[in-house]
């Protein structure tokens, strides 16, 4: 599903003293296919742009109470937003958002905290049970199949743990857990906010290649919500930058890094291997890679091959 | 729920909002003192202007004000009307049974129809101008003399101003949760009330959760800094500025007047 938007703005709590526009006219595009890394400041407006991915926030437009203003003729007036995720039109009043958030599933940050039934297998068929359609509840065979795939995809055996309280378990498990009852539905697009906060190396590491894993297979497209600069280099093909609501930049991970000096500008870190690049780049050495840590060893490593 | 402003302080700076927490707690109750001092007209209209005064000097929007009067809308209109038909009186206008409405019956509506509003706006001027926080402080401030009889002061206001400073974080919390089950399909508006309750179920096990473990992070927090001293300092400190000074006159004046007015003008039914 390819997603589109256009000029799209929010702004929480509208009309009161407390109005904080949080987007600012985002226009950007996701094909279908891409790994796709939306990076940004505490505050940029990244999260509220992904929340409105699957329409849990929702345009103005979209809402039943809209009533459509008569046209005024005004030099200031925004123009029309587009906000399109495959064939959902999410500017219109009859989209079927139920049907969206089952093809476009979305892992919050610490997804853990939203674990709450007495069993793993509970918990995980969840989202399963809501998405059935009416009058086609799934048999508990079918459940039970969903169930443990889902949980085999995260890497957690079924057996072991399906009938054990979600609460017992420990905390990279939970996170597990908590992913696996996202995607028990197998979502054509699959949004994760942070997904790798408070995860040791080797567990943000197993997160990823989880991710690359089903991205290859049923998910055809991942958004990633992150900071983590040297998570990026390493794993999207696009990534967007957020700040103050609007996008500063957009472009694959080589082309974002090789600006290293205006992401600084923004308050925003840089992988690694950038900073490597720039302290080489202080001494007259010049590297081209695409900034993931194999690509940049290799060159440096030809490099030194090439003056020995 | 973002749309839910906690509370109701409205974010100006004005010389209301200036004001000493604890002159305007202190106002406050000197207030309706007055107000329920007040037996005629003129003591009630002084009583009007003052607060006429306060909610000019608190830029405040008048509908905002308004609107905390909306709330008890129906108390109100329900209280006077019990109140027209059975009060008895002199001059009586209508009768029918036990119902009959009198001259006596009209005004003592009005007068408690008066009152109310007066007390309801004032009272909502406060919490508009005041965030809870330093009102928490003010009332503990005004707390200190029960020190002397070992009430501990000092937890209640602690156990006040955690609460409050809980319920914008639980909200957003509340918020979080439900739109990451929202977008496991759950479905909080339709079905009947039993299904709807159930729905929530998964909101509220995850907010429990959450709520017992950041009150046992706040507790190891402040064990973390040996929070429990005898002595504790303010960050912000409370001043009595001249503004209070002039709140505290004003108020004075009033009540003197109301109780003048009391004297020499007497009831009015």
């Amino acid at each position: 599903m390819r997603i589109v938007c256009e000029n799209l703005s929010y702004t929480y709590n509208e009309g009161s003293p407390f109005a904080a526009k949080a987007l600012d006219g985002v226009t950007l595009t996701i094909e279908e296919g891409e790994f796709f890394g939306v990076i940004g400041h505490t505050g940029s407006g990244k999260s509220t742009f992904v929340q409105h991915l699957n329409g849990l926030l929702r345009l103005p437009t979209s809402l039943k109470k809209y009533k459509p203003k008569k046209r005024k003729k005004s030099e200031n007036e925004a123009p029309m937003s587009v906000l399109r995720v495959g064939e959902f039109d999410l500017t219109s009043k009859n989209t079927d958002f139920r049907a969206l958030r089952k093809r476009v599933g979305m892992v919050f940050q610490y997804p853990e905290y939203q674990l709450f039934a007495e069993t793993v297998e509970k918990d995980v068929a969840f989202g399963l049970e809501n998405f059935a359609e009416k009058g086609q509840k799934p048999t508990e065979e079918e459940v039970k199949r969903a169930v443990s795939d889902a949980l085999a995809t995260v890497g957690l055996d079924y057996n072991e743990v399906a009938s054990k309280s979600p609460f017992d378990l420990s905390g990279g498990q939970k996170r597990r857990v908590a992913i696996a009852g996202v995607i028990v539905t197998k979502p054509e697009v699959l949004i994760l906010d942070e997904p790798a906060a408070g995860l040791d190396p080797l567990g943000k590491q197993e997160l990823m290649e989880l991710l690359h894993k089903i991205h290859g297979d049923w998910c055809k497209t991942v958004v990633i919500v992150s900071h983590d600069m040297d998570e990026i280099a390493e794993n999207c093909t696009r990534a967007a930058v957020f700040s103050e609501g609007k996008i500063a930049m957009c472009a694959s991970p080589k082309e974002l890094f090789s600006h290293a000096e205006e992401l600084l500008s923004l308050g925003l870190d840089i992988p690694l291997t950038a900073k490597l690049v720039l302290a080489l780049k202080e001494r007259g050495i010049e590297i081209d890679c695409d900034y993931t840590v194999e690509d940049f060893v290799q060159k440096v490593l030809a490099r030194k091959g090439g003056r020995a | 729920m973002k749309e839910v402003t906690f509370g109701q302080y409205y974010p100006v700076d004005s010389f209301i909002h200036r004001m000493d927490p604890r002159l305007k707690i202190v106002f406050l109750i000197g207030f309706i003192v007055a107000i329920f001092l007040a037996d005629n007209f003129y003591g009630l209209a002084a009583c009007a202007g003052v607060l006429i005064l306060a909610v000019a000097l608190s830029r405040v929007p008048v509908g905002k004000v308004l609107r905390a009067v909306r709330g008890i809308l129906f108390l109100v209109i329900f209280t006077a009307a019990i109140n027209i038909l059975f009060h008895t009186g002199e001059h009586v206008y209508w009768q029918w049974s036990i119902f009959s409405v009198t001259r006596e019956g009209i005004l003592f509506s009005a007068y408690l129809i008066l009152r109310l509003v007066l007390l309801v706006v004032c009272s909502s001027l406060l919490t508009y101008t005041t965030t809870p926080v330093s009102l928490t402080d003010g009332i503990e401030s005004l707390l200190t003399p029960l020190k002397w009889i070992r009430f501990p002061v000092h937890a209640l206001a602690l156990i006040m101003s955690i609460a409050l400073r809980f319920i914008p974080i639980l909200m957003d919390e509340t918020d979080r949760i439900k739109n990451a089950q929202k977008a496991r399909g759950a479905d909080f508006e339709s079905g009947g009330p039993i299904k709807r309750i159930k729905a929530f179920i998964p909101i509220l096990v995850p907010l429990l959760l959450s709520a017992f473990r950041r009150a046992d992070e706040l507790g190891d927090a402040m064990d973390a800094r040996c929070y429990g001293g005898k002595t504790r300092t303010k960050y912000k400190k409370l001043h009595f500025t001249w503004r209070d000074l002039l709140g505290f006159l004003l108020l004075a004046a009033l009540i003197t007047g109301v109780v003048l007015l009391r004297i020499y003008v007497g009831e009015m039914l």
